[in-house]
């Protein structure tokens, strides 16, 4: 066991897939020597050489579009997105190739490609370097939509995408990039891919959240806890698929949700999680579902802390909920 | 095959009396002391954001050359869509130093209005358009008003300024293709400083040079020094008065260096020899360039050392002015977004006013990584 940061794991997750498997091969811009500008494939290059760390030249249509050949040629390529808000120009690929290539082709051509890319706010990176645009992939069938929040799941997540058959959208919240650390075996290990983890146990109310947000939404629970309000987070982890099952029973539990998410409201992944809960569990609720996100703006730079959501508004949240 | 390599000022110090420019004593002057304000306001910036004061910055020391030569030889009715290196285009066209620091503060003085990263300028009384960090957005869309100017039959030229890692986007060759097919009025400036971040020039493509690139898409590519800034401003003077003519884009691969990072975040002894910059300091353009005009006695030795003063001094003082403003208010986030605001962010403003009567959110984001 080692104190790991989600950075460290994510690059002890790459380091253990490359050793085990030698058709990994990680691509991207300035994944080699550099070790990736936030460090992620750091050391990756010196160990495993040019042919398996590949510096691409820069354009992510070309990133993803040579990942996906690979992958169909045998290969199980992880390219690197450098922010997810860099994405777009690989969109198409992602998208309307990537995502349908097993389907489209009768189950002939599956394209096992993970995308690993940090995302979302709380870095000062403006509306270039800040983007939770989960929904546009969530929203894409054939994709899987993989977010750790803690550096186990990072490197046991990240392990099962890579032996995932299908390709794998694995966003890692670059906020707590640094600032979450905990212990994390050195042995091989994997976190299964669509089963959520209950992050704190409360039975007065549901918090549904993922990424970076867990963590706001737990130190609004530790909050919520002086007022005798005992608060569940529960951590989807995967997006899609989805753990309907631990959603549907944590609020069967506690009766009231508040959805968490830091992508704008209207659309973002949270409004699936309340029709799921309105569709499914509607006689369980005390009272409607909350949703605390970003505003309906583009991310902005000075005020981004009064546009992120915070542990006072999610703990606003849950007064909502428990009063009713 | 690599092309020829433009120079007017040799590192010996010899000119190339051919292709001196023909240029007046004040507009050469005013081109250094441009030059030399660059770069006081990069130093200053990067010194702010070392001691927190600002949170990024991306310092163009060493590629004042391409900035400058190539707005010397623009006009104001002209247009630009710069990079993010290019702070020299806006100051030589007349951006306040102040809105430039207005901007890296994010203050309520920024034309951004403190929506943007640091260096990310907008400046739309001189034509100059607002930064996108997403690499090579803007060349389709300079072609685009190139286009329009034609229809209109404006007869403007615009330039726009990229790297040269950004050759590799598809909305380089989407530009260069849609600007030779409609021979628009286009100049594409590529600062080749031969880093795009780590990655060197050879991984990022095959080619020779970028000017060569050019030839594919129908329309001259041009090599020169960049950091010889009358070599800089020859070619961009021509491929201006080309598309003016009516005659289409050109590509000029102006060849230089940055000295310094690539940004606040990083670190290039991990992938660049230092030894390189030690090589690439005696080619620092303004001195090459200060050289030249003392030379010709066109500036005292005394001029050049007032104007690095007055730079610092602007500077300083910008700089200072800049951090006395306080921030955006909170309601001009949700201004702009639609030229309207629409009931659903009326909603979200309310709520978020409301929410503030209890108490303000306490900023806890981390300094940017990158
Ligand atoms: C589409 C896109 N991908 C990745 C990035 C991250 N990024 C920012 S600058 C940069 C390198 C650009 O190099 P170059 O075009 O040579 O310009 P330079 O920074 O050297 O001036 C990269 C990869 C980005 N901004 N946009
Ligand atoms: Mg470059």
């Amino acid at each position: 066991m080692a104190i790991l940061t989600v950075l460290q794991a994510v690059n002890a997750a790459l380091k253990q897939e490359m050793r085990r498997d030698d058709r990994v091969v990680v691509l991207g811009e300035d994944v080699g020597k550099n070790g990736g500008v936030f460090r992620a494939t750091e050391g990756l290059y010196d160990e495993f050489g040019s042919d398996r760390v590949l510096d691409t030249p820069l354009a992510e249509s070309g990133i993803i579009g040579t990942a996906i050949g690979m992958a169909l040629y045998g290969l199980r390529p992880v390219p690197e997105i450098q922010f997810l808000d860099f994405i777009y120009p690989a969109f198409d690929q992602i998208v309307n190739e990537l995502a349908k290539f097993r389907y489209r082709s009768g189950g002939q051509y599956p394209a096992p490609v993970v995308i690993r890319s940090p995302y979302g706010g709380g870095i000062r990176g403006g509306h270039y370097h800040s983007q939770s645009s989960e929904a546009y992939f969530a929203h894409t069938p054939g994709l899987k939509v993989v977010i750790p929040s803690t550096p186990y799941d990072a490197k046991g997540l990240l392990a099962s995408a890579i032996r995932d058959e299908d390709p794998v959208l694995f966003l890692e919240p670059k906020r707590i990039y640094r600032t979450v650390k905990a212990e994390v075996p050195d042995t091989e290990y994997t976190v299964p891919i669509g089963v959520a983890r209950i992050a704190r146990e409360g039975r007065s109310c549901s918090i549904f959240c993922y990424g970076a947000m867990v963590h706001v939404a737990l130190e609004a629970a530790e909050k919520a806890k002086e007022k005798g309000t005992e608060v569940e987070v529960v951590d989807l982890r995967s997006l899609v698929p989805l753990d309907e099952e631990a959603v549907l029973a944590s609020v069967r539990k506690t009766g009231r949700a508040v959805v968490l998410y830091e992508a704008p409201r209207t659309g973002g992944f949270g409004a699936e999680i309340s029709a799921l809960i309105a569709e499914r569990a509607l006689e369980y609720l005390e009272a409607p579902i909350v949703r605390v996100a970003g505003f309906d703006t583009p991310f902005p730079y000075t005020l981004e802390h009064v546009y992120m959501p915070d542990a006072r508004r999610v703990l606003a949240a849950v007064d909502r909920v428990m009063n009713f | 095959m690599t092309e020829a390599l433009l120079q007017v000022l040799g590192t010996d110090q010899t000119v190339d009396g051919a292709h001196e420019p023909a240029l007046a004593v004040d507009t050469l002057v005013r081109m250094l002391k441009t030059m030399i304000l660059v770069r006081c306001f990069d130093e200053r910036a990067l010194n702010l954001q070392r001691s927190g004061r600002i949170g990024f910055h991306v310092p163009s020391s060493g590629q004042e050359a391409c900035q400058v030569g190539a707005a010397a030889a623009l006009t104001p009715r002209d247009w630009v869509f710069p990079s993010y290196r290019e702070p020299g285009l806006f100051l030589w066209r007349g951006s306040a130093l102040e809105a430039l620091y207005n901007n890296l503060y994010g203050n309520s003085g920024d034309l951004a209005k403190g929506r943007q990263m640091p260096v990310h300028y907008t400046d739309r009384a001189h034509n100059v358009v607002s930064i996108s960090s997403p690499i090579a957005t803007q060349l389709p869309q300079a072609v685009g008003v190139a286009m329009a100017a034609r229809i209109r039959k404006d007869p403007i030229v615009v330039l726009t300024g990229f790297g040269d890692g950004s050759t590799s986007a598809s909305d380089f060759h989407v530009g260069a293709n849609f600007a030779g097919v409609y021979r628009a009025p286009v100049v594409f400036l590529c600062a080749n400083n031969q880093w795009a971040i780590s990655v060197p020039f050879e991984r990022q493509t095959a080619s020779a040079s970028v000017a060569i690139k050019a030839q594919a898409y129908g329309f001259p590519g041009v090599r020169v020094d960049g950091n010889d800034v009358l070599a800089v401003y020859q070619a961009v003077r021509d491929a201006a008065e080309r598309a003016r003519r009516g005659d289409g884009p050109t590509l000029v691969e102006a060849f230089t260096f940055r000295m310094g990072p690539h940004s606040s975040s990083d670190d290039p002894k991990r992938y660049r020899p230092e030894a390189l910059c030690e090589e690439w300091k005696k080619r620092d353009p303004i001195e090459r360039f200060g050289r030249y005009l003392t030379k010709k006695g066109l500036l005292s030795e005394a001029e050049v050392s007032s104007a690095w003063e007055a730079g610092r001094q602007a500077t300083a003082d910008a700089a200072r002015a800049a951090e006395r403003l306080p921030p955006p208010p909170v309601e001009s986030l949700f201004e702009d977004v639609y030229a309207e605001m629409p009931p659903h962010l009326r909603r979200q403003l309310d709520e978020l006013l409301e929410e503030r009567k209890a108490g303000e959110s306490v900023n806890t984001s981390q300094a940017f990584p990158l």
